[in-house]
């Protein structure tokens, strides 16, 4: 009781219960600081545009742009380029070179080279014709599995457990990726533990990362933070990659959230190449340029060069004789402004 | 050049989207901005909805006179955290351009008609390169202290990031109030999402953006400039956020004063609405 008028007293005057205990205060600023957002020191960017971004090109790209373009990527600093897919040329005529590209690409000491492999055929193609890592593709939604690939997703995990178990004897790593993991362009919205199991799946049995796809581009801070938490429960932050479609315009946002949830690994396409195959005329992939000169700009490190990236970019535009999806590049385009520019960002 | 008559039916289309602020005009010199020479009489055209207001910019007396005799019940004046950019786009200094607005806003206090304040360059300048954030806050706090009811925290170049963002914001905010803030972001790198995201996380509450991403960058040929409104609003409404805005609507808004523009959209949702079948199934995912 003999307490009781000093509580009372602090209940009623915050000033009071500061003065009677000044480290109250302290210990209140750290926590408000504590609430801020961390960010990772390092993102690793993994380079889609080769493969994924291509694929998804209306023209047929001559494979000598196409080589051209890696070898470009290979000097940027980009720690991971996915060069090609060993599918079959009847569903993917894009990439019916790929066997040549993987062989005439300088392979730089310092990147990787992941291709895609769908099935046993086309891993011992892709190791055949040199591959030293390799990816396979699932996906949230039963409806897209069946579409894309032509089966279930049981049964594309079960083509993918014998890659993987093959690809492990040959101590040769297999990316995971997952489709849908925000939408599906046939059954809308995808649960976020329809997700995580199928992602769970993928690295249980030996993918030593997964990569999840917002394949549409529908996803906002939303729901990446939802499909995040139930799939870290699942499988740990670092063994997780984000590849954001910027057809809404929310892929930056989307990417922002996923660094604050602590996934360190972004996909992207230089230039955005790679448009939506199901919402004509829109874009696809996020390109390179604009999330490096977001995480550049947050201080976090990349090793990648910018303006690099900006150059392979234009390359490829004017062999496509397209416009880059890049706002960096274009912005860039404007030389004297650029320079002053180069004061604020790099 | 727009023609008054569409400009008064892309406001009028906007007055019925639940947008709660419509800027509608400048008071500016035809002399300076030609397009906006028509101030008077859009603003006297246009079917004022009684949920919205309709801010018009006065960037000195004499435009606040005009604008007031045309019936403007609400005013905004523009303002720089760069010096050099202050005098290149309104011919003086910041101090200046202060004495100017202050006589403005103290005129409209005594009119009882509010004033926004907004400030350019907070975030880079193409003149100047960056711009300290203890210099945009001592400008936004002048503006504040002399009666701005809410500054607007322009990044006039898109140049901003969310690290610059948010060390801009932390130094603004420990002069003046979150609820008196706003973040007006360009999309001229891509980062006004990004950007805009940040400024929610640090408390503001309140954010521009212009329909179909109108306006482009002076300063960087054929880069766009204001992010869109249908792009944030997509964004905010799949994080639950409330806005009283109806999507659909601004996305008619927009495809009506592209069609009159003859341009396209800068808007990628609005984009990839264009695609009908996917739209109805993407319907239950976001709207």
């Amino acid at each position: 009781m003999g307490n009781f008028p000093t509580t009372v007293k602090h209940c009623l005057s915050y000033e009071e219960l500061i003065q009677d205990y000044p480290w109250l205060a302290r210990w209140l600023q750290e926590e408000k600081r504590a609430l801020t957002h961390e960010y990772p020191e390092y993102v690793k960017i993994v380079e889609v545009g080769p493969r994924d971004g291509l694929q998804n090109e209306k023209e047929m790209v001559p494979t000598g742009v196409k080589i051209q373009l890696i070898d470009m990527l290979s000097e940027t600093g980009l720690p991971v380029i996915e060069a090609t897919s060993f599918v079959s040329s009847k569903w993917v005529p894009q990439m019916a070179d790929h066997t040549e590209v993987l062989q005439a690409i300088h392979r730089s000491s310092h990147v990787r080279y992941p291709v895609l492999t769908p099935n046993m055929h086309g891993f011992q193609d892709a190791v055949a014709a040199g591959a030293t890592e390799v990816a396979v593709f699932g996906s949230a939604s039963e409806t897209f599995s069946r579409k894309n690939i032509n089966c279930s997703i049981d049964e594309s995990i079960l083509r993918f457990e014998e890659v993987i178990c093959t690809a492990k004897q040959r101590q040769i790593p297999v990316r995971g990726y997952v489709s849908c993991a925000l939408g599906c362009p046939y059954e809308g919205p995808i649960e976020s533990t329809k997700v995580a199991e199928v992602v769970k799946r993928l690295y249980e049995l030996g993918c030593y990362e997964v990569s999840l796809g917002d394949t549409i581009g529908v996803g906002t801070p939303g729901s990446m933070a939802k499909m995040l938490h139930s799939v870290m429960k699942e499988v740990p932050s670092s063994a997780l990659a984000v590849h954001c479609h910027d057809t809404y315009g929310q892929a930056l946002a989307n990417i922002l959230t996923a660094l604050q949830m602590g996934i360190c690994t972004v996909d992207s396409s230089v230039a955005g190449l790679g448009g939506c195959p199901y919402a004509q005329g829109a874009s696809g992939n996020v390109s390179t340029e604009d999330v490096l000169y977001m995480l550049h700009g947050m201080g976090i490190k990349t090793g990648v060069d910018l303006s690099k990236v900006i150059e392979a970019g234009d390359f490829i535009c004017k062999a496509l004789n397209r416009k880059t999806n890049s706002k960096v590049a274009q912005a860039r385009g404007d030389y004297s402004v650029h320079c002053r520019m180069k004061k604020i960002n790099t």
